[in-house]
């Protein structure tokens, strides 16, 4: 049972074993008590209330709920809320700020590099974690490193675009003109 | 004052950003897992682990036993309240819980409510279900045969495991065609089972409320308002009380199309407990129960003349349904649009007859990002006439400009009885055989084989029926296949347009906008595009079969002069004219013969609330139903180059080039998306994507690590090139354009695989051509079939 499931009402089993963990999640620490076996993802979806890290697969496949991990892409469906105890969490919330876009959002709109959106947040982040690693990638090596999140409307031609043309953004080059699509 | 610039206020033509992609980059998307009702409960389906088998007993009780189980939903429960079966949307039933016996491998056999979903997963395992096995049938050989155990033996009257027997076309005309030919071409083919695979999986989200009676599901449907008809008929309550949400949904392609038992089931939960009740199907639910598409067979024939003439076409196919005749299609056509196979080629005669059979798999042919079986037919079709034109020792594309509809032959009736209304095939074809460097490709492949590599060169070219469509040919369940959209006009001169269409990712919020605008001259920005919320969406039939656009595109156009016409009357009233002195321009009302003289339609949507003349009905809103006159027919032609390692059998793309003639472009920027994904989902199919089973049923693919999709790495580069013949019956010239490169696509990455190998005298490799297909193929200079052995034999 985790105490952020808000919406549970009932009594709590007492016998189900209980552990509080410190995350430090978009930067804001936060605390919960949780079952051992809660899943990072559940814990950022139904107790943070945080849904823009999307689950699709169960299996470490799809890659829609890649969330950073002290800035290493992970998939959260299959990392424990308990193995973040003491760690940084970031998701998609923590990308840029309200009043703007990271360049990788920016480029993922400029380029056409999403469709219904689902796998977006995933893909963002992988991205991220890319570019922090290697700020001017080829094409290749973009396609390489999205290996591990699977897209099934785009073709992942555009989204390639979209991470170079936020690379790009970063480098304090020019992006690739307005409309640029093909 | 000078006209507005249709590109600069976001109208047809303009590639304009997405409006919907501003909430989802920030992570702000509403899918159905997203939204929490308070007191909500969680349900979580048990699937029967076997194919085939009658349950004996069902125990619950230890379920119960779990602190948070609030409810254990079983057939018996269901069958109580008339709900143990549904209709399908193909005049079949379904059952909801199994109650007699299992019919395919996690067939949904119970279901535990609880607090939370862990405790409704630990409730699914403490259930225990006694079955008695009964034998498997998994392929349709196998339930052809005369001793084959019955598998819908609830069905009063059914006797063996046919679900119909369609057949279309003149068999007798075709019969002497044959006799004439001077060459018989025969392929059999077959199109293996596969699965669509959204990366969303279906949910839904049920909330009865017994002080007000209302029903309001949010649910992950293509087509809400098939649903709420669909649940009124089911659950026996009155339409008006059900509220059918379809909120953003993470991808569909025809998987979202049916309603399936986890729908039903969190209806009649949340009926009993009073509390809203969230089912949220895992990948493994949703890859082993729900909305297959292909798994079809074909014997074909094509009658050849020695010049190259088509003279006759015989398509004999048995497609595989499962243990549900589940798909939706439309009424008249048991095989779906099948028959629209040769609709480019000029043919004097063809046959076909399809037999649909029950297997003990789960239920299948559901138009997998296609209208209606057109996938599989336009992949028979291009497969055939690859074989035809290496049988008559003729160039695989001038055998296909041979036979070609001509520009100047439209409207064309096929053999098979559609009629196809423009198109510039020849055109097409000769922009991507001069892109892909045909003239030169004897060349490239000499020089590969010096290096040990086979090169291969594959086309597709197709026609496609698109936007089902016209109410003489096309209903589901007797409701016609119209749409509808309904636009209000504020008096700022900003507007809401709703339509009976729900995307899926295709970008209506941005399109639809853009239809206006081209209308109305109101900057796309100014208009809020709304869908998927029965209470307030006009009803529409929704989303696949890429018919958005040729149907409710084309209300949103005819709405939009609705809304013209009441401003013209308006604008002549304020410029103090008669409405025929009164001309328009983009946005822009003005007098005939003093053009400076005039009013924007803002001025009039203004007036509509404050100044209308004597005895106007006030307001600016209008709705319309569109019936489309025709289906639309789009024109592809794919064309994919291959190199084989033929130590391996590996096979990669080095190029892939794709020309679509859609009409008019509404935004070239999201059509070009369109057709990239369609493509990917092409190489997907020919590549590596299918659903198999084995011996005992067992569905082998139940995840992300057997079902292989592809991704970045895999997924080769495309090169898009477009000609435009606009549609002549669609009001904005449009045609359908989302599953053009699904359908058309797999055959010329099979074709080029074909054509690599095509001196080893291998006529066919199945799809998927998986590396160890080919190097079989090579190693042994056979045929591969993906069929089961059995209908293999000749």
């Amino acid at each position: 049972m985790t105490s952020l499931f808000e919406e549970i009402t009932g009594d709590a089993d007492s016998s189900v074993p209980v552990r509080r963990v410190t995350i430090t999640v978009n930067g804001q620490p936060r605390t919960a008590d949780v079952e051992p076996r809660l899943l990072l993802a559940h814990l950022l979806r139904q107790g943070l209330r945080l849904t823009g890290t999307h689950t699709g697969c169960d299996t470490t496949n799809c890659g829609a709920c890649t969330v950073l991990l002290d800035g290493a892409p992970v998939k959260s469906c299959t990392v424990l809320a308990v193995q973040a105890d003491g760690h940084d969490v970031t998701t998609v919330e923590g990308l840029g700020t309200p009043g703007e876009l990271d360049p990788i959002q920016e480029g993922f709109k400029q380029e056409h590099g999403l469709q219904c959106g689902f796998c977006t947040p995933g893909m963002m982040l992988t991205t991220k974690a890319l570019l922090e690693e290697n700020p001017d990638p080829t094409e290749d090596e973009v396609r390489w490193a999205l290996g591990g999140n699977l897209c099934r409307c785009t073709g992942y031609q555009n989204i390639v675009k979209s991470v170079l043309w936020a690379a790009a953004k970063r480098r304090g080059e020019v992006p690739p003109a307005e409309g640029s699509t093909s | 004052m000078t006209a507005l610039d249709e590109v600069r206020i976001g109208g047809m033509g303009a590639s304009r950003k997405r409006v919907e992609d501003d909430r989802f980059i920030r992570g702000k998307g509403r899918y159905v897992d997203d939204i929490v009702l308070p007191g909500m409960l969680h349900m979580e389906i048990l699937r029967s682990p076997l194919a085939h088998a009658r349950i004996r007993s069902i125990d619950t009780s230890k379920a119960y036993d779990i602190p948070g189980v609030r409810l254990v939903l079983t057939g018996e429960m269901m069958a109580a309240r008339n709900l143990g079966w549904m209709p399908t949307l193909s005049y079949d039933t379904q059952a909801v819980l199994a109650t007699d016996k299992v019919r395919f491998q996690g067939q949904e056999v119970a279901c535990v409510i609880a607090d939370d979903p862990y405790i409704a997963r630990d409730g699914v395992e403490a259930i225990v279900v006694d079955y008695e096995p009964l034998p498997p049938v998994v392929n349709p050989e196998q339930a052809l045969a005369a001793d084959a155990p019955l598998i819908r033996d609830d069905k009063a009257g059914q006797q063996d495991n046919v679900v119909f027997d369609w057949e279309v076309g003149d068999a007798e005309a075709t019969e002497r065609a044959f006799a004439e030919a001077d060459v018989v071409s025969r392929m059999r083919l077959h199109y293996p089972r596969s699965h669509p695979s959204p990366l969303e999986t279906c949910g839904s989200i049920a909330d009865f409320d017994r002080s007000t009676g209302k029903l309001t599901v949010y649910m992950t449907t293509q087509a809400p308002h098939i649903v709420r008809a669909a649940v009124s008929l089911i659950a026996e309550l009155p339409e008006h009380m059900i509220r059918i949400v379809s909120p953003d949904i993470g991808g569909g392609f025809g998987n979202k199309v049916p309603v399936y038992p986890g729908y039903v089931a969190s209806i009649l939960a949340s009926i009993l407990t009073e509390r809203p009740v969230k089912w949220i199907e895992d990948r493994t639910g949703n890859l082993i129960s729900t909305g297959f598409g292909r798994d079809m067979y074909l014997d074909g024939e094509m009658a050849l003349r020695k010049d190259g003439k088509i003279l006759g076409v015989r398509m004999t196919t048995v497609s595989d349904h499962g243990a549900f005749f589940a798909d939706a299609q439309p009424s008249k056509f048991k095989i779906g649009l099948l028959h629209s196979a040769f609709a480019c080629y000029d043919i004097p005669t063809a046959y076909m007859r399809d037999r649909g059979v029950y297997t003990t798999k789960a239920p299948g042919g559901v138009a997998y990002r296609c209208s209606f079986r057109v996938t599989e037919a336009m992949y028979f079709q291009e497969r055939m006439v690859q074989a035809a034109a290496d049988d008559l020792g003729m160039d695989q594309a001038e055998f296909r400009r041979r036979n070609f509809v001509r520009d100047d032959d439209f409207p064309h009736r096929t053999a098979f009885g559609f009629l196809t209304d423009s198109g510039q095939y020849a055109k097409c074809l000769d922009l991507g055989l001069e892109a892909i460097g045909y003239a030169d490709f004897e060349r490239e492949k000499e020089e590969a084989r010096k290096r040990g590599r086979l090169l291969g060169i594959g086309i597709s070219t197709m026609t496609e029926p698109l936007g089902a469509g016209n109410s003489r040919e096309y209903d589901i369940l007797g409701i016609k296949m119209f749409d509808s959209a309904e636009l209000r006009v504020h008096l700022t001169g900003k507007a809401i347009l709703r339509t009976g269409a729900r995307g899926q990712g295709q970008g209506h919020e941005t399109t639809w906008a853009q239809i206006v605008a081209h209308e109305l001259g109101i900057p796309a920005d100014d208009v809020l595009v709304e869908e998927g919320d029965t209470d307030t969406a006009p009803f529409g039939m929704g989303t696949y079969a890429s018919r958005s656009t040729p149907v409710a595109g084309a209300a949103i156009a005819m709405v939009s002069r609705k809304i013209k016409a009441k401003a013209r009357k308006l604008a002549a009233h304020l410029l103090e004219v008669s409405e025929e002195d009164v001309d328009w321009e983009l946005g822009r009302f003005y007098v005939r013969s003093a053009p400076d003289h005039g009013v924007t339609i803002q001025e009039c949507a203004m007036a509509a609330y404050g100044n209308m003349p004597d005895g106007m009905e006030p307001g600016l809103e209008a709705n319309a139903y569109y019936d489309p006159p025709n289906l639309t027919w789009p024109f592809a032609c794919y064309i994919a180059k291959v190199e084989i390692d033929p130590a391996t059998g590996v096979w990669d793309v080095l190029r892939m080039v794709a020309v679509d003639d859609c009409g008019v472009r509404i935004n070239p920027m999201i059509v070009e998306g369109q057709i990239m994904g369609g493509l990917t989902e092409a190489y997907a199919m020919a590549a590596m994507q299918f659903i198999t089973f084995d011996a005992e049923g067992n569905c082998v693919g139940s995840n992300f690590m057997d079902y292989l999709v592809p991704t970045a790495w895999e997924t080769p580069g495309f090169e898009l090139h477009e000609v435009v013949t606009p549609c002549p019956h669609h009001p904005i010239g449009a045609k359908g354009i989302g599953e053009c490169a699904t359908v058309g696509g797999p055959a010329a990455f099979v074709n080029a695989v074909m054509d690599a190998i095509k001196e080893t005298g291998v006529r066919n490799i199945d799809m998927p051509v998986l590396p160890d297909r080919v190097y079989e193929a090579l190693r042994t200079g056979r045929d591969i079939s993906g069929a089961p052995p059995a209908l293999m034999g000749d």
